[in-house]
């Protein structure tokens, strides 16, 4: 029983982990990229001579995505070893 | 040395390269076969993955179209590297625990059904076919254009050298192959990259130089390249290069329909099979993307250089006097000029300059000494045609580039076809070994047999695929994108995700979701890609977005009809919940 307990706030825990990268994700790639792209143009300072909007687009959603992952693999080994979860190497 | 040498030099070199290691490391199992033993490194996995991820069209076509389309093209560099994010977070991870060597297997095991098998099989062979006929289309083109050969030729040449190591090797074959297929893609795509900068902009990294200043005409005279090109494009009646055309719900539902697509395309989620643990899927996911990134935050760079380049080099100079690149690509076909008002002046301007998709020539030569076209020919200002793909390939002339740079280039775009198209092929063969004939058709089959029959389906896949590169059913071969995303990301990703994160969610739920969103998916492209005339869109969504609304009515008939009907078996329930916790994958 208490095992199962254990497993359950496990999966909660990876649960919200997984929703924030995720929101995050949005944001900067749907978000900024797509729907207020027009929006931050006109309002956010340019990117060295590239429109924000624009640069989010083809170059800052990219480098926020290997960002999110890393920070996933980090919280997400994080969690493993608070958990017990990791392999015995 | 003559171009020629080079080309033949680089590509011989990497051939051999490529066949040595095939050599190495045959498969001889079917976990070989299949998922590389299960035992290869993260760092090396990532590098395969992104070659396997980054195909010829991708290669050669991509920076190319960026620079056609400016911001619109943002959609393919935000779809094709923001579906790695959900497909690390949401699907690997699980299905690498699962620890099965396919992605069908899952299904059917999660929905207990062969049906749900069925399903996933056909998906699978459907998506990879559509997929891998523009591969070997793509590795026809480029040898043709090399060695001025037939483009059949070219494609069997290809389908030679595939089969050879793809087909015998297995997933153990093509890992290590890949892994230099990167090498020599990542050199040929950011070198020339690295040149061209500097000579627009002086600055020695391309991500700098995009967003820096265009300094070509002396420092006094600078202004953000952005800027110029923006410019550029107003006065030759384009929109401007940083806002496109493309409505914001189109813009958001191809890019998303293009990320959902990639978390579900099977030739890429099996590549996580072959790590040793969860842990490993993680960090192989970094590795992959970081390594994705570094050629897709290069492309849009090569993409603005290259438009103002060939603006500046082409726009209003005398035909006579224009760069000898110019005339290399027009002896090539790739590039057209139609002297419209007689003067001898290259016009470049919005609108196409004739008729047709691509230029049809006459043997006989103009006033200047252009070729002669048989297209009708349009009235309005353009008189410069040139296919999008030269401004990968003729890039490193543009930039008056050494004879090797070129010849690595052409070496990357082989690379890239190839790389590609070996994984698909895994695919395909697997799809029909394991699920189709070990699991429904055959199950008391040896291991030893299943090798057999992967390797028989991988020929005769190829055998299909190489007919159809031969000969397109253009239509199809064009739209491969739509199709293949859209019907990933209908069928596969909404699917699988419900599997794993909904226990509710059964076998009645479950398959008529994955068939009504393909269907609707399938339904919606063939209907306004081949059946009517008109592009009067649903809500103004294209076929290439239309994936996203699948995937959504997939979501809602599985979730719907899986909590109107009993839940699934607690053994199913309890292998759910397994999959959930990453320690102890096999």
């Amino acid at each position: 029983m208490k095992e199962e307990t254990a497993q359950r706030a496990y999966w909660h825990a990876s649960i919200r982990i997984v929703i924030g990268i995720l929101v995050i994700w949005f944001l900067v790639s749907l978000g900024c990229g797509v729907l207020f792209r027009e929006f931050l143009d006109k309002n956010v300072s340019a990117v060295g001579g590239a429109p924000f909007g624009f640069w989010m687009a083809q170059q800052g959603s990219i480098i926020s995505f290997v960002l999110l992952l890393l920070l996933y693999r980090f919280l997400m080994n994080r969690l493993d070893k608070k958990y017990g979860m990791e392999d015995a190497v | 040395m003559s171009q020629e040498l080079w080309n033949y030099l680089f590509i011989g070199l990497s051939f051999a390269l490529y066949i040595g290691i095939a050599l190495r490391s045959k498969a001889g199992s079917t976990k070989e076969y299949y998922v590389a033993g299960g035992g290869v490194s993260p760092f090396a996995n990532g590098m395969a993955t992104a070659a396997d991820w980054m195909s010829a069209a991708t290669f050669i076509s991509m920076a190319g179209g960026i620079a056609a389309s400016g911001y619109n093209a943002s959609r393919f560099l935000m779809g094709w590297t923001g579906g790695f994010v959900l497909l690390t977070t949401l699907i690997v991870p699980y299905l690498r625990k699962f620890g099965k060597v396919t992605v069908v297997d899952f299904l059917g095991d999660r929905f207990d059904s062969t049906t749900a098998r069925l399903v996933g099989v056909v998906c699978a062979i459907f998506i990879s076919m559509t997929y891998i006929m523009g591969q070997m289309r793509g590795v026809g083109l480029v040898f043709s254009r090399l060695f001025e050969i037939e483009i059949a030729t070219g494609v069997l040449i290809g389908a030679a050298i595939v089969f050879f190591y793809a087909g015998i090797g297995g997933m153990k074959g093509i890992t290590y192959t890949q892994v230099a297929q990167y090498v020599v893609m990542v050199f040929a795509y950011t070198i020339p990259a690295v040149f061209i900068s500097l000579l627009l902009t002086g600055n020695v990294i391309p991500q700098f130089g995009l967003i820096g200043n265009y300094t070509k005409e002396g420092a006094e005279a600078a202004v953000p390249l952005l800027e110029k090109l923006n410019q550029l494009n107003v006065d030759l009646g384009f929109a401007k290069y940083t806002d496109g055309n493309l409505g914001t719900l189109d813009m958001f539902c191809i890019t998303a329909a293009l990320m959902c697509g990639t978390a579900g395309l099977p030739h890429v989620i099996v590549r996580f099979f072959t790590v040793k643990s969860v842990k490993a899927v993680r960090s192989s996911a970094c590795w992959t993307l970081a390594c994705i990134a570094v050629i897709y935050l290069t492309a849009p760079a090569i993409g603005a250089f290259a438009r103002t380049n060939f603006i500046n080099e082409v726009h209003l100079s005398t035909y006579t006097e224009v760069p000898e690149w110019f005339h290399n690509w027009e002896d090539r076909g790739l590039i057209a000029w139609v002297d419209k008002n007689q003067d001898g002046i290259l016009q470049h301007q919005a609108g196409d300059v004739f008729e047709g998709r691509v230029p049809e020539f006459r043997d006989e030569r103009g006033v200047s000494g252009e070729r002669l076209l048989t297209n009708p020919i349009t009235t309005n200002a353009n008189e410069v045609f040139y296919d999008r793909d030269i401004l990968v390939m003729a890039n490193p002339e543009m930039a008056g580039l050494p004879r090797w740079v070129i010849a690595l280039v052409m070496a990357g775009c082989v690379a890239a076809a190839l790389s590609t198209a070996a994984g698909l092929l895994l695919v395909l063969s697997t799809s029909i070994s394991h699920d189709l004939m070990k699991k429904v058709l055959k199950p008391n089959m040896s291991d030893k047999e299943e090798v057999h029959y992967a390797r028989i389906a991988s020929f005769f896949s190829l055998v299909i695929a190489a007919y159809f590169g031969i000969n397109p059913p253009s239509a199809i071969v064009a739209k491969t994108v739509a199709f293949a995303f859209g019907l990933a990301a209908s069928s596969f990703f909404p699917t699988i995700l419900m599997g794993i994160f909904f226990k509710r969610v059964n076998k009645y739920g479950a398959i008529p979701g994955m068939i009504c969103g393909i269907t609707f998916t399938f339904g919606y492209i063939i209907y306004f890609q081949f059946w009517v005339d008109h592009t009067n869109y649903w809500l103004g969504i294209s076929p290439e977005g239309i994936g996203f609304v699948g995937m959504i009515i997939n979501f809602v008939i599985t979730l719907t009809i899986s909590y109107l009907t009993p839940p699934p078996s607690p053994e199913i329930q309890a292998m759910v919940e397994e999959i959930r916790m990453p320690s102890g994958a096999k």
